[in-house]
């Protein structure tokens, strides 16, 4: 028997926010349970406080990196980083869902209940270190998403996306797993830092194809889980079908936590094959962004748009990947806390306005709106302006980074190709302002009803993030450039 | 002898496994896969993974499949109806399975040595120490090494427990 198995307190520290967010998971099951018929429910409330909680419990834990529970987790600053943005993700989802949830009826608790839950597994997926953690954190969360993507059982699309999401996303993890399984026959460990310790001693001898095998079938489930080509058909359905709040987190959260993992295994223990993957995720990369920006064109959906617009900024955190650097790191950290804001406050601002059963969720419905609700209007075109990348968002910044890192690791064509791709998005993004500013107010924009005070908050402190990004970008890029060296 | 049995089981594993998938009344596949299940466990027994085999015949066999007939009963599902399928599809598609086989086959016979492939019997065991697949290991392992996603679980499975709520839920007409 091991002589120190039993977990000191400095290891309970480092995963003090996921033992805050299960515990308060678990408070809300109870408190749902105790509620009487008719009563109001304040898991809403909880929930907020909750996040508050575990995000300071997360920056104190980022105050004393180590490993903890025999190297299962290994809490250093890339893996507080992301912790922080999921956090942070999970925060404004909260704040957006509560008048989407009134207005239909399902203002159940469990719903928080879920949220909370499926943070966790983004939360251990961030400092994981082991690729069963990864394997646990990764159902944990998906599996939360996908009934969060059919929350309202009645509704025929959430139901849709609901099904396509679970049937298609639990193939994807048996890919991941059967990958997992293939490294661990090789290299005898799932340790992460263990796989590219046993890669490096035993280069010559080790079985190349065999190691190929298992980090392709890895970047099956990996690519699966941030929608890149060609596993990225699932996205836009889902999206489109599920509530416009879980979208808003489906297309930020667990994004975020699966290409913080994706970095992570693919840098540090495919590290030594590197020559391998990088041809391959090259062209994923290319074919991500290209698939993502042209099908969004033609699209006359928000919420579909979206998808395909969060398809193709996958592609561009797939250029910094391919760039293997640090710099590539620091810009996969960067673009990603940007996109995640940019992105749910886009979500945010069709919360609302969409009305019951999401009738007005076509681009064509937003005709007006800059007259009649200029905040919102004001705060959309900052999140289309950010995506498109002009100068002084967050996007711009983002997308700088990424081209830079890529430039320096000699990927010129594809940064000449990833740059094309982002004139083409303008056209897309712009034409949602157009139709805004331009356009007289139809049906939808007349019958508007004024955003509830969260959905408002959310839009302020989105734009907020997105514009000091965009202005003092070294904020986050700092830190980011500090504890890109995942290497240990 | 490890060998005679290997083939034999690996043969009623992979059998079952296609009949599964060819039969078209429900029943019939969930019993064939009780036959792949209980013949996994034997396979997972002969390398000397005694746990595995056991929680294999209870967790599977039992209950999942005692679930999955119950699942099919209830919903009181007939035999599959029977679609036309494009006959090219069969004759491009079984040449196409048998040649992806093979090549895998191939690369794994050609990267990994023969004698290092299977080994039949208990792993790394030797006096005071107990065998890789023994419960005294897996125990061990569960309770030290790999507390943390042994415990994490249990989120995983209040989920289901929340999900299963949610979904059925009443308030929503």
């Amino acid at each position: 028997m091991p002589t120190n198995f039993m977990p000191s307190t400095e290891e309970y520290f480092r995963i003090l926010p996921e033992l805050i967010l299960t515990l308060a998971g678990v408070l809300i099951m109870f408190l749902e349970a105790l509620r009487k018929e008719g009563q109001k429910s304040n898991a809403g409330g909880v929930t907020l406080a909750t996040l508050v909680a575990a995000l300071i419990a997360a920056v104190m834990a980022g105050g004393s990196p180590g490993p903890a529970f025999h190297d299962m987790v290994f809490v250093d600053g890339f893996g507080t980083f992301f912790r922080i943005l999921v956090l942070v993700v999970g925060l404004l989802t909260v704040l957006s869902s509560q008048s989407y949830l009134e207005r239909h009826d399902a203002q159940i608790g469990e719903y928080y209940g879920l949220l909370l839950f499926s943070l966790v597994g983004q939360s251990l997926l961030c400092v994981s270190n082991e690729l069963m953690m990864v394997f646990i954190g990764i159902e944990i969360s998906s599996i939360a998403s996908y009934i969060m993507a059919g929350f309202l059982r009645d509704d025929k699309r959430n139901n849709e996306s609901a099904l396509k999401y679970f049937l298609l996303g639990s193939f994807a993890t048996a890919f991941l797993l059967y990958g997992v399984a293939w490294i661990y026959g090789i290299t005898g460990t799932t340790n992460i830092d263990g796989i590219r310790q046993a890669l490096l001693n035993n280069l010559p001898a080790v079985p190349l194809p065999a190691v190929g095998a298992a980090a392709a079938l890895m970047l099956v489930g990996f690519a699966f889980k941030v929608s890149a080509v060609p596993f990225q058909a699932w996205a836009p359905d889902v999206y489109q079908g599920a509530p416009a709040p879980v979208s808003a987190f489906m297309s930020a959260g667990p994004k975020a936590a699966a290409f913080a993992v994706f970095t992570r295994v693919f840098l540090t223990a495919f590290g030594p094959i590197a020559n391998r993957w990088e041809p391959i995720l090259w062209i994923v990369a290319l074919a991500t962004m290209i698939v993502g920006n042209f099908a969004a064109l033609t699209q006359t959906n928000i919420k579909r748009m979206l998808a395909y617009s969060s398809i193709a900024h996958a592609g561009y955190v797939l250029v910094a990947i391919v760039a293997h650097s640090e710099a590539g790191t620091a810009a996969v950290m960067f673009y990603l806390a940007s996109y995640a804001f940019m992105n749910v406050g886009a979500f945010a601002a069709i919360v609302d306005y969409s009305r019951r059963n999401e009738k007005f969720v076509n681009i064509s419905d937003l005709a007006g709106l800059g007259q009649k609700q200029p905040f919102t209007a004001s705060m959309m075109t900052i999140y289309m302006l950010s995506l498109i990348g002009v100068p002084l968002t967050a996007g711009f910044f983002g997308k700088f980074y990424i081209f830079k890192a890529a430039l320096e690791s000699d990927l010129i064509w594809l940064t000449v190709l990833g740059l094309l791709n982002s004139a083409v998005a303008a056209y897309y993004y712009l034409r949602i302002l157009v139709v805004m500013w331009m356009h007289e107010p139809g049906e939808a924009a007349e019958s508007a009803p004024e955003a509830s005070f969260g959905v408002k908050a959310v839009l302020f402190g989105s734009a907020l993030a997105t514009l000091v990004l965009g202005i003092l970008p070294s904020l986050v890029l700092d830190f980011a450039n500090r504890s890109a060296n995942i290497i240990k | 002898m490890d060998a005679i049995l290997f083939f034999l089981f690996a043969t009623i594993t992979v059998i079952c496994a296609i009949n599964m998938v060819l039969q078209r009344h429900p029943i019939s596949s969930a019993l064939s896969l009780i036959g792949v299940m209980g013949s996994l466990a034997v396979l997972y027994l002969l390398l000397g993974g005694e746990f595995i085999a056991m929680a294999q015949l209870i967790v599977y066999s039992g209950a999942i499949m005692v679930l999955f007939l119950f699942v099919i009963m209830l919903l009181n599902s007939g035999a599959e109806p029977k679609r036309s399928r494009h006959k090219i599809l069969l004759f491009l598609g079984a040449p196409l399975l048998v040649i992806l086989l093979g090549v895998i086959g191939y690369f794994i016979q050609g990267q990994i040595p023969a004698q290092e492939m299977v080994k039949f019997g208990s792993w790394e065991s030797g006096p005071g120490k107990p065998a890789f697949g023994s419960p005294q290991n897996v125990g061990m392992s569960l309770f030290t090494s790999y507390l943390l996603p042994f415990e994490i679980t249990s989120v995983l499975i209040l989920i289901a427990i929340l999900g299963a709520i949610v979904l059925a839920r009443k308030e929503i007409d």
